[in-house]
């Protein structure tokens, strides 16, 4: 019954647990690395670590060029 | 109960994002394929010329980018179908459709919407050869800023025409309302953000095409996204409808 209740009423922003905010953003930094990372991007800003960002640059090339994000 | 939106969104952003790269692979990779061939006879044209940057692209083999497209559209769906799972708590409660088919539905066409085809109008997507990659630092950036935005218009005049309705202004008044206001914000946001990159010479029905089967992949992902969460949510309901009967 509590799980219809719930289902029924509306919840406010306030009332979303800090979890989900948390996920939620967890969510969009992986979807950032997924999407866009790649070391032309990201050596400007984290030196030669951001190299790694190009083999998932590579390997999700296609993917990001045909769900239409700027790849390179 | 958040909790189980977020899954059944995972689960039905994983289905969702499968497809869409069954599509991309079958559809859009010959175009792919294509492109990188444009992409590369450049290149070697260039390194002739000794100005060129052409080794960028060797990493992974083309077979191992074509799994790597899967990897891309699956991972995108879980991720893009959690947020979608979360928000659809949030909406869930807000939104005018009487069931969660309706519901699931009428988000995703939403979300759909903003956060893919109002910037698609102004950033269409590009295959490899199109666009300078000096430049993608910037053109993330402005893609990104876009997107949100789009997602801001859609959110807006879902709230607008929410507020008006309270009001009792009537359905023709309230939608020509809302509807001018998001064609003068997306008018506005498609002159105020700079061009997109010139595709130079590159073959025109290529990138047509190319273009189209990018539009398809994000539709066919949108659609399942839709469909399976709307299915899971009603599937759902029934078990709870029979657990209370028996309880």
């Amino acid at each position: 019954m509590e799980r219809v209740s719930f289902g029924e009423r509306r919840i406010s922003l306030g009332e979303m647990p800090l979890w989900s905010w948390l996920v939620t953003a967890l969510l969009l930094a992986m979807l950032f690395v997924l999407l866009s990372a790649s070391g032309e991007l990201l050596v400007p800003l984290l030196g030669q670590a951001g190299e790694i960002a190009n083999y998932m640059h590579e390997f999700a090339h296609d993917g990001r060029h045909l769900l239409s994000v700027p790849c390179h | 109960m958040i909790t189980s939106y977020l899954r059944r969104g995972m689960a039905a952003g994983l289905l969702a994002g499968l497809l869409a790269g069954l599509f991309a692979f079958f559809i859009g990779e010959p175009y792919v394929d294509r492109a990188i061939r444009i992409e590369e006879a450049a290149a070697t044209h260039s390194h002739e010329e000794g100005a060129g940057h052409a080794d960028d692209e060797g990493v992974f083999s083309r077979t191992t980018q074509k799994v790597g497209l899967f990897f891309a559209t699956g991972v995108f769906g879980v991720m893009v179908g959690g947020l979608f799972g979360m928000a659809y708590a949030y909406f869930r409660g807000r939104l005018a459709s009487e069931s969660d088919w309706y519901r699931s539905l009428s988000l995703a066409s939403a979300v759909f919407a903003g956060a893919f085809l109002i910037p698609y109008l102004k950033y269409p997507a590009n295959p490899p050869a199109v666009g300078d990659p000096a430049t993608i630092g910037e053109r993330t950036a402005t893609y990104f800023a876009v997107v949100a935005l789009s997602l801001l218009v859609v959110l807006a005049a879902w709230y607008a025409s929410r507020r008006l309705k309270e009001r009792g202004i009537s359905a023709p008044i309230r939608q020509m309302a809302v509807g001018l206001g998001v064609a003068v914000a997306v008018g506005v946001m498609l002159v105020a953000f700079p061009a997109a990159p010139d595709p130079g010479d590159f073959p025109s029905g290529l990138l047509w095409s190319f273009r189209l089967s990018s539009l398809g992949t994000q539709m066919v992902f949108w659609a399942g996204l839709g469909v399976v969460f709307g299915l899971l949510c009603e599937r759902a309901n029934r078990r709870g409808q029979r657990t209370e009967s028996v309880a």
